[in-house]
């Protein structure tokens, strides 16, 4: 299994709920660090633990792309405690780091226990103890996953984050438009929004608690902010023509914004507390889908001043703007990865949009993927994946791939297109 | 785009000079069947008087040149051709005849690109269309401008075929 190399993993997941996002590898990566997961103990009522936590725990780290997690049925032994482990077992199957752990079901707590092992040096790497009630399972679940990658790669795991997207379905005539929220592995989805005219456009705000997003339910453009938890929202922006383009500030008091109110689209800044808007940017052609750098002092904006759309940066308090990308006709849709470094983009040549990657240091341009009609694209909080919207046939479906382009993998319905993924923020 | 505009409006002009010349004369005098044939025809004489009788076009008959009610548009352009034009001096015609009557606008574009961006595109659209009929006398209070950028193809599907019908903009009367 392990020496299959470059190969396509499938890895199809089954998903209780039609609505939610299923998840296949489509192509896994050499050198991927192998790991076993044993299942978890349980000791409780009935015979298995509410939730599968060793099974959430490898399909997050296959689905790194990082890590390759050994099969169920590859697994040497079932140890559940350190005692039980024999560390020559696990070396002679060439697996480097182990993981167990068990689940103790007290009232209505359960009690998660995990440990990592260098199966090598035959010592622990790590091992912690959550206390959470049921609904909270998976996401401990995710929580160790997060644990287990950053103490092996040295970066911070993106698992126990959510995606924001929306769904259409129906025939033309009659199409029914969906905001969803997301567990990263598709999971858990949430409804936000369901309206029979377009929805588009989510933004996360910083902290991950509202989205922002385009509705046109009142036959016209409008921009909300919807509180999460509570399913509140507030209408922000109704003026004359295009309300578009949220982009929430690093610092989570205002929201760029697109507004053709003062006759072409142009970029405004919102204070989110006062809604006084400042115009951002001043030319006679399309300005537009602004986003903020992460430390919020510029904003990357699509523009086609030069005849055609490209990205162009412009400090936010603003000033002159300065063009980005000349690679390509078609430069649009930016996204910031979180270190600032990098910008993710629709990049439009020969006739194909696919997603590109701008290294801001050197001006490199590198295109990642291979679809006709790819868009969307969106960091990973880690900065280490870019999920974005592709067409497959007739439908929509959304894929994700490394940033180094090594790894990818696709998210599609079971019915229904899917599109504008959003990835949030890290968690609390 | 600009130079069209700029035909356009001494297109209008001689049409308003002509319908100006022409004031002494009867309503006889303005050809109803012209307007179909030139951009400086009658409707805009008659739009220029805001002259209901002139407006013999009716909204609900399927041979009315009124009953075209959609504009297309060349990948990532908002450039309007002249015969496109002179369709629109026939509606701008209707619209100054019937100023109780309002419109939506309805800017689309293909699938191809960003969304936003489309939004963007999509609107430029409709605006050209508006300017065209404000320029034709339409007020600016009967006019609505929305655009829906990619999110309404009016086909489904990929390619150069479907992407024609979809960039696109649509002309909806109000009632109808």
């Amino acid at each position: 299994m392990r020496k299959l190399g470059l190969i396509l993993l499938l890895l199809a997941v089954v998903r209780p709920a039609w609505s939610a996002l299923t998840i296949e590898i489509t192509q896994g990566v050499e050198g991927a660090i192998p790991i076993a997961v044993v299942p978890f103990g349980w000791s409780g009522a009935g015979t298995a633990a509410p939730e599968n936590i060793s099974a959430i725990v490898s399909a997050d780290l296959n689905r790194s792309g990082r890590f390759e997690a050994l099969p169920d049925s590859d697994l040497v032994a079932h140890p559940t405690e350190a005692g039980q482990v024999q560390f020559q077992n696990w070396r002679m199957v060439n697996v480097d780091n182990l993981v167990i752990g068990k689940i103790v079901e007290t009232g209505q707590q359960y009690s998660v226990q995990f440990q990592l092992f260098d199966v090598f040096r035959g010592n622990q790497v790590a091992g912690y103890s959550f206390n959470v009630g049921r609904q909270d399972l998976r996401r401990v679940a995710h929580h160790i996953s997060d644990l287990i990658y950053e103490k092996l790669t040295g970066e911070r795991g993106a698992f126990n984050t959510q995606i924001a997207y929306v769904t259409t379905s129906g025939s033309p005539a009659n199409k029914t438009y969906t905001l969803l929220v997301a567990d990263s592995d598709g999971y858990n989805p949430q409804t936000i929004l369901t309206s029979k005219e377009p929805l588009m456009s989510p933004g996360w705000s910083p902290d991950g608690s509202q989205l922002a997003y385009v509705s046109f339910e009142n036959k016209a453009a409008q921009i909300y902010i919807q509180q999460l938890s509570t399913g509140t929202r507030r209408k922000l922006t109704s003026f004359k023509g295009i309300n578009g383009a949220p982009s929430w500030s690093p610092d989570g008091r205002s929201l760029a914004v697109t507004l053709s109110r003062d006759g072409n689209p142009e970029i405004y800044i919102m204070d989110l507390k006062s809604n006084a808007l400042r115009r951002l940017t001043q030319s006679a052609g399309i300005d537009t889908e602004p986003v903020w750098a992460p430390d919020g002092k510029s904003i990357v904006f699509t523009s086609d001043r030069g005849g055609s759309a490209q990205l162009y940066r412009v400090p936010a308090s603003g000033g002159q703007a300065q063009r980005l990308t000349f690679e390509g006709n078609y430069n649009a849709g930016a996204d910031f990865s979180p270190d600032g470094r990098k910008i993710a983009m629709v990049h439009g040549a020969g006739g194909g949009y696919r997603i590109a990657v701008l290294d801001l240091g050197s001006g490199n341009l590198r295109v990642l993927t291979d679809g006709r009609l790819d868009e969307s694209p969106s960091f990973s909080p880690n900065g280490s994946m870019i999920i974005y919207a592709t067409g497959e046939g007739n439908r929509e479906v959304l894929a994700a791939v490394s940033v180094d382009g090594r790894f990818r993998q696709r998210l599609s319905l079971q019915a229904g297109n899917v599109r504008e993924p959003v990835w949030s923020p890290f968690g609390k | 785009m600009k130079c069209n505009i700029s035909r356009l409006i001494v297109v209008v002009l001689i049409a308003v000079l002509a319908g100006c010349s022409s004031k002494g004369g009867t309503k006889d005098d303005v050809a109803v069947e012209d307007r179909g044939t030139s951009a400086d025809g009658g409707a805009v004489t008659s739009g220029a008087y805001g002259s209901s009788d002139f407006s013999s076009y009716s909204l609900t008959d399927p041979n009315s040149p009124l009953a075209r009610r959609v504009i297309y548009f060349e990948y990532d352009s908002a450039e309007i051709s002249s015969s496109d034009q002179e369709l629109l001096v026939q509606h701008s015609g209707y619209l100054v005849a019937n100023p109780g009557q309002h419109i939506t606008l309805e800017g689309h574009t293909d699938e191809r690109g960003s969304r936003e961006y489309n939004i963007a595109l999509g609107d430029r659209r409709a605006q050209s269309v508006e300017r065209i009929m404000e320029l034709n006398g339409v007020l600016p209070e009967q006019v609505t401008v929305v655009s829906y950028g990619e999110e309404k193809p009016a086909a489904e599907g990929h390619g150069d075929a479907i992407w024609r019908l979809n960039r696109r903009v649509e002309i909806v009367y109000q009632g109808q």
